[in-house]
């Protein structure tokens, strides 16, 4: 899983059925400091994250698994609102 | 799998019911000589790794569910061991 915080959202009215009333939610990957790392990726949400929140979200097949049983086609899942990030400093 | 060092530990309070009850580790995956390699991931922890260890860890779906023992859940990463050494062998 990786860091992220959501930038913004994106609404589309044709899509794949089995995205009906999901949301789709910009993510920001976030490095160890939380700053910006790399481009914007496009998430589903499976944990009711809004806008500005510090998240962590999922790659690959297992994005879909929050969705279980139905089979959406989603290839990056938000499934935690981070509530802090703690990284001592040696 | 790769050889990381746990760095760090996120909490999260609000998450996908799958996630209760394991740690979520921040895992900075190394190269054989110790320095990073790319930037840190958040794994679950199926083997009570701690911040500082050295660990083995697996950057693949199915092997990381199996770890942690949930099945069907998003997890696409763990910590699977933790390492006591590695002996490199010369040229």
């Amino acid at each position: 899983m990786h860091l992220g915080r959501i930038i913004g959202n994106v609404i589309c009215t044709m899509k794949d059925p089995a995205l009906i009333g999901q949301k789709l939610l910009i993510v920001q990957p976030l490095d160890r400091k939380g700053r910006d790392k790399g481009y914007p990726v496009i998430a589903l949400d499976a944990v009711g994250a809004g806008a500005g929140e510090t998240i962590y979200w999922c790659r690959g097949r297992e994005a879909s698994f929050p969705f279980l049983p139905a089979n959406l086609p989603t290839e990056a899942t938000i499934v935690g609102i981070v509530d802090s990030v703690n990284i001592p400093v040696n | 799998m790769l050889i990381g060092r746990v760095i760090g530990d996120v909490v999260a309070s609000q998450k996908v019911p799958s996630h209760e009850g394991r740690k979520i580790l921040v895992v900075q995956p190394l190269q054989l000589d110790g320095t990073d390699r790319g930037d840190p991931v958040l794994a679950l922890d199926a083997v009570s790794a701690g911040i500082g260890d050295r660990v083995l860890l697996t950057t693949e779906g199915f092997s990381s569910m199996t770890a942690v023992g949930r099945p069907n859940s998003p997890i696409d990463s763990a910590v699977i061991g933790v390492i006591d050494s590695v002996d490199l062998h010369d040229k």
